[in-house]
């Protein structure tokens, strides 16, 4: 498997998620922001977590209109893969890839601890190394994740299985307790909880470790 | 010339940050304050000429998240 990570000004998961990657074995490129092509033949594009831009504007709107988003959203549309997290998902709404924007936490307070994931689909190249109805433990560590989609958007992905992930006890107002979509295709996946800090033992969890080995499996079959 | 953009949340998007605000005023005694939305104001300095459709053209790709926020243009 071979895994691009973006880097903006003010990703902060950058390097976490590029181990997350090689830890599962894949060979990772990081990229910068300013970058206006992808490298050849890569599998898959992680958007990381961080305060990209200083969260100017809006989180994640500066970020998606970079020269590098626009060779990631190319990418998305050829059928590759993508993975956001955090601020990469705000990124990944932003530039349409996935539906719904993400909110202000209703408590209006920054959230930082592990919370309870129920796997609401297992039939993604994500999430296939877990149990649909599976509860892992990730961590969250944010202060814009409550996901918004509209009523008819929200029935599409329910009926289309594209909820990924929901919180087991909603902690920042998520419609539908949301915590993770995917694309119409199933090849883009934005979550707010962060696999890549539940990925070695001392983390103090390693539950996220099954969707980076379930990537690397799909990319190793193919 | 300069140009003026209001963005908004949606109404029948929760804003908490105005619900914040508005609980806020009541603990100061100001009574009566039913709903607090909280918004931004962009201004922009802009070459002669430019058209309200191009601002409007800015709000759409840029300035505003349309999933979520209503936008409006003063021009001048």
């Amino acid at each position: 498997m071979k895994a691009a990570v973006i880097v903006f000004p003010g990703s902060n998961c950058d390097r976490d998620l590029a181990v997350a990657f090689e830890q599962a074995g894949a060979d990772v490129t990081m990229v910068w922001h300013k970058d206006t092509a992808l490298p050849e033949g890569i599998d898959i594009v992680g958007v990381p977590g961080g305060f990209s831009f200083g969260d100017y504007l809006r989180c994640g709107a500066i970020a998606a209109n970079s020269p590098i988003c626009q060779s990631l959203i190319q990418h998305a549309e050829r059928g590759g893969y993508a993975l956001g997290v955090c601020n990469g998902f705000q990124i990944l709404t932003e530039t349409g890839l996935l539906p719904g924007a993400l909110r202000r936490n209703a408590g209006l307070k920054y959230i930082c601890r592990t919370v309870g994931l129920e796997v609401a689909s297992a039939n993604t190249a994500f999430t296939y190394g877990y149990n649909k109805g599976d509860v892992v433990n990730v961590p969250i560590a944010h202060h814009d994740g409550n996901y918004f989609v509209t009523e008819d958007k929200l029935a599409e992905l329910r009926d289309e299985d594209r909820i990924a992930f929901t919180y087991t006890d909603n902690p920042n107002g998520s419609v539908a307790d949301i915590a993770g979509v995917v694309s119409k295709n199933r090849r883009v996946l934005g979550m707010m909880p962060h696999p890549e800090r539940a990925a070695d033992i001392g983390h103090g969890g390693t539950d996220g470790v099954a969707m980076f080995r379930a990537l690397m499996d799909q990319f190793a079959a193919a | 010339m300069k140009a003026r953009v209001y963005v908004m949340l949606k109404n029948g998007v929760l804003d908490p940050q105005g619900e914040a605000v508005r609980h806020a005023l009541g603990s100061l005694g100001f009574d009566g304050v039913e709903g607090v939305r909280q918004g931004k104001v962009i201004e922009l300095d802009l070459a002669e000429g430019t058209t309200e459709a191009t601002v409007t053209e800015m709000c759409e790709k840029l300035l505003a998240n349309t999933v979520i926020e209503s936008y409006r243009v003063e021009m001048g």
